[in-house]
């Protein structure tokens, strides 16, 4: 890992009905360099950003997103899900440096 | 009234930044539409852009795009290094097609929006953003 602690949060109800729609956000602390920004000895810092960001649910996929570097730091993404059944969010953060992040949510379908 | 040499080089200099600068600008967010849609027809569609009509800071100005039925949303932000934003794909359990997220934004300039819809045809929706303070370093 590069020198800071990534930790994903997410939010997704506990519950739901058969077929809702629910409200999923995501955060994660990352620096998003964006390969323009120069330290204070003048040197330009190397782009390293989040550059894609998946979501599923049961294996099923719910979005996708390939991010660039004009997203701002500490990407948060918010977006609605259907939940057929009871079952488990997956959610995926891939790293320029080739690190995965991952974490995951279950529901309770009624 | 008399026009020195320093005079009539500073009013053509003046002349050509303001015809010159808004064309650059256009010309730059139809070849990232371009890239996008391939010269596919862009029609009128329910896509609808949210964004704050002033962000005083560039760093995070928060974004939301909404299409019903859309394949994937583009975002770009024209006048930013780096005017891709990003691209959400929507998958079968996407309860609607839509997303936020925080943007950064280098200065006032209008956040583009193209969704892809099923038939292959695109849509486009445009946000002016006011922004106070840039937020791309450098």
């Amino acid at each position: 890992m590069s020198g800071f602690d990534v930790r994903p949060r997410v939010r997704v109800p506990r519950t739901a009905s058969v077929d809702e729609v629910v409200l999923v956000r995501t955060l994660i602390n990352h620096p998003m360099e964006n390969g323009h920004r120069v330290d204070t000895d003048g040197n330009i810092v190397p782009r390293h950003i989040i550059n894609r960001f998946t979501c599923t649910f049961n294996g099923e996929t719910v979005i996708e997103m390939d991010i660039e570097p004009s997203l701002s730091a500490n990407p948060f993404i918010e977006f609605e899900a259907r939940v057929p059944q009871s079952g488990e969010f997956a959610f995926t953060w891939l790293d320029d440096d080739g690190s995965i992040y991952e974490d995951s949510a279950s529901i309770t379908v009624a | 009234m008399t026009y020195s040499r320093r005079r009539t080089l500073a009013l053509g200099l003046g002349g050509l930044f303001v015809t010159v600068v808004p064309m650059r600008v256009s010309a730059d967010a139809q070849g990232l539409i371009a890239a996008f849609t391939g010269g596919a027809e862009i029609v009128e569609g329910a896509l609808h852009i949210t964004a704050p009509e002033i962000a005083e800071n560039g760093n995070a100005v928060p974004v939301t795009v909404a299409c019903p039925d859309a394949v994937s949303i583009r975002i770009l932000a024209p006048a930013n290094p780096n005017p891709e934003v990003c691209t959400v794909h929507f998958g079968p359990l996407a309860g609607s097609h839509s997303a936020t997220t925080r943007i950064r934004m280098a200065e006032t300039m209008d956040v583009i929006a193209l969704a892809e819809m099923p038939d292959g045809t695109f849509v486009q929706a445009a946000a002016n953003v006011r922004v106070t303070i840039g937020g791309c370093g450098g």
